[in-house]
């Protein structure tokens, strides 16, 4: 595998092209998100399982790692 | 293969670059066979991922799990533990054996015979982007494959999801089965706790005490920014109430072998699955599954740069008096004025103590260069801008960091509903939003609808994770195990993280290539060997020589 050696200092200029690890843009300022509560709940509203009560109960685990 | 070392030392030091990969055990749930036998419900889920590989790639679906190399019962601090005197689920080097009565138990004998004309009950898969997907006692789990920074972290732990979630649908469209729904979780809040961990290549020559010292207090207040929240307190969650951490009521000892009962808060497992001499693999049991991405960015980077600290003998020196409770204590108070007693006297709340560490992180990473936003080493700097940007908005308060903290995230949606419908903290619509959070249905799972708003952060696009769910990273030897899977399904007969074992074609011999250096057989050292042989013949003579013949 003598011929993939050279390719090392490829390998090193291409992670230098690499995009840096950019977080995304910055957060919603908290006033507007506690005002997006709101419309946030009315969402979580339209998916929410329909029987909490025996979703809760029925939602059993084996403990694992 | 040559010589010439390219070990993790290859990457810059002092900062957040390093190898590291996650494990994901997912809740389960089949709403329609209440008390079916959850291993025989997890094997469901790896079997019908394995036939919607199959139809895909028209060939074999994935390679099995080579066992070799796994050494479960070796403990960091320098000792074995007897196979006879183990517990059976420290055993996981073995195939689990699902026996007919388990089967019988779920479904009964006349499904028992129609998976003898279906599907074996497939435990143990190796992906095409070199992760692992089995089961691991009664949870399906992915293991990701290993990267070298928290952004490919993320990226691949989220393609888990991805995976898990193709099986999910394929198991909903299955008239006879029923449907199975996943959750990236770790508690059914009933007493039962399963991990989502993570693992760090760090060089065999640090020794483990100083890990012991240097992660402990980090470990008991990194839950402030990475915790995914949790209604109920204590294992069973008897106590009505809210709290940071899905795991820290679980954590019962500081240091420890076991992983399934009394987890301690280091675990000493010591399953190199490279060359042993030089590193160790440092397996973190004690976080939560993140559906956040800054929350699961934030636990890969900041934990990579502690061990960089550890490494550079830089670690802040602070000791905490009975770490456990402390931990416990800091998990309960999402106030955030709960503080921790060091052993020098001090008294510090978590974010002071994260603080510490962070100062401490920030220096060396200036000092060894890594840190800059242009000329570093394209990471460290988005991790320090984030940890800082997280633990200023939390000392404001929880509200403040509700776009990206994942507990603050589902406190505010928690608190919600408890203004505006009154709710007490027992109610059971409380306890549904909590399970329901982490459910990896986009159009069921509330991370899942938050992210889609807008409402909680994004490190990486949609786009990408699909990408992370088929392709291999890049720059690890993941690349190398996971291409050969895609590229030769119908000859690799079996995967681990240290090997990939062909079969080739007319030949009994099987053909093991040890893979021990983690950061070898990436794209750039293998890549022509995969486009100058498009067949396994050929790949293999160049590969290992004549001697496969």
């Amino acid at each position: 595998m003598a011929g993939q050696e050279q390719k090392s200092s490829q390998s090193r200029d291409e992670a230098e092209d690499v995009e840096p690890g950019t977080p995304a843009p910055a957060a919603p300022q908290a006033s507007e998100a506690t005002e997006g509560v709101d419309d946030l709940l009315d969402e979580i509203d339209g998916v929410l399982e329909s029987n909490a009560e025996e979703f809760v109960r029925g939602f059993v685990q084996k403990g694992g790692q | 293969m040559s010589s010439t070392d390219h070990g993790p030392e290859g990457l810059p030091a002092g900062g957040a670059l390093r190898v590291m990969g996650s494990e994901t055990e997912y809740g389960i749930h089949a709403p329609s066979a209440p008390g079916a036998n959850a291993t025989y419900l997890s094997s469901q889920v790896i079997a019908s991922y394995a036939k919607l590989t199959r139809e895909r790639l028209h060939a074999s679906p994935g390679a099995g799990w080579d066992y070799t190399d796994e050494t479960p019962l070796r403990d960091a601090r320098g000792w074995s533990v007897r196979r006879t005197q183990a517990h059976p689920d420290l055993l996981t080097d073995m195939e689990p054996v699902l026996t007919a009565e388990g089967v019988a138990l779920a479904h009964g004998p006349a499904e028992l015979e129609l998976d003898g004309d279906q599907e074996p009950a497939l435990m143990n898969l190796v992906l095409g982007n070199g992760a692992r997907l089995y089961v691991d006692h009664a949870h399906p789990e992915y293991s990701s494959p290993e990267v070298t920074n928290p952004l490919d972290a993320v990226a691949w732990d989220a393609a888990g999801d991805v995976v898990v979630l193709a099986a999910v649908r394929v198991l909903a469209g299955d008239q006879e089965r029923g449907p199975i729904n996943l959750y990236k979780n770790n508690t059914d809040g009933k007493g039962a706790s399963y991990g989502s961990h993570e693992n760090y290549l760090v060089p065999r020559a640090v020794p483990f005490a100083d890990l012991v010292k240097g992660l402990t207090p980090f470990f008991v207040s990194r839950q402030l920014m990475c915790g995914a929240g949790r209604v109920g307190i204590g294992q069973d969650g008897r106590t009505p109430g809210y709290q940071i951490s899905q795991r820290a009521d679980f954590f019962e000892a500081e240091v420890g072998l076991e992983t399934t009962m009394r987890r301690p808060i280091i675990n000493t497992r010591d399953e190199p699955h490279s060359v042993a001499d030089k590193y160790r693999r440092l397996h973190v049991i004690v976080g939560d599954a993140n559906c956040s991405h800054v929350a699961n960015y934030l636990k890969f980077g900041t934990t990579a740069m502690v061990l960089s600290l550890i490494e550079a003998g830089a670690c802040p020196a602070v000791e905490i008096h009975e770490p456990v409770a402390a931990m416990h204590r800091l998990s309960h108070d999402t106030g955030l004025r709960e503080t921790v007693r060091l052993l020098d006297g001090r008294r510090l709340t978590g974010l002071e103590l994260q603080w510490v560490y962070f100062e401490a992180a920030a220096k060396l990473a200036a000092d060894a260069g890594v840190a800059a936003e242009h000329g570093g080493d394209g990471h460290t700097a988005a991790v320090l801008r984030l940890w800082e940007r997280a633990l200023t908005d939390l000392e404001s308060g929880p509200d403040a960091a509700a776009g990206y903290v994942e507990w603050a995230a589902k406190q505010r949606v928690l608190e919600g509903y408890r203004a505006r419908d009154g709710l007490a903290w027992d109610d059971a619509r409380l306890g549904l939003v909590d399970i329901q959070w982490s459910d990896v249905r986009p159009e069921r799972g509330l991370a899942h609808r938050l992210l889609s708003k807008g409402s909680l952060e994004r490190l990486v696009e949609d786009v990408d994770i699909a990408r992370a769910s088929i392709d291999p990273p890049a720059d690890t030897r993941a690349w190398f195990r996971g291409k050969s899977i895609q590229r030769f399904p119908a000859n690799v007969a079996s995967a681990s993280w240290d090997s990939v074992v062909f079969s080739p074609p007319g030949s009994y011999r099987l053909q093991r290539v040890p893979t021990r250096e983690p950061l070898r057989g990436t794209r750039a050292l293998t890549e022509a060997l995969f486009e100058e042989h498009p067949s396994i013949e050929g790949f293999l003579t160049a590969l290992l020589g004549e001697r496969h013949t």
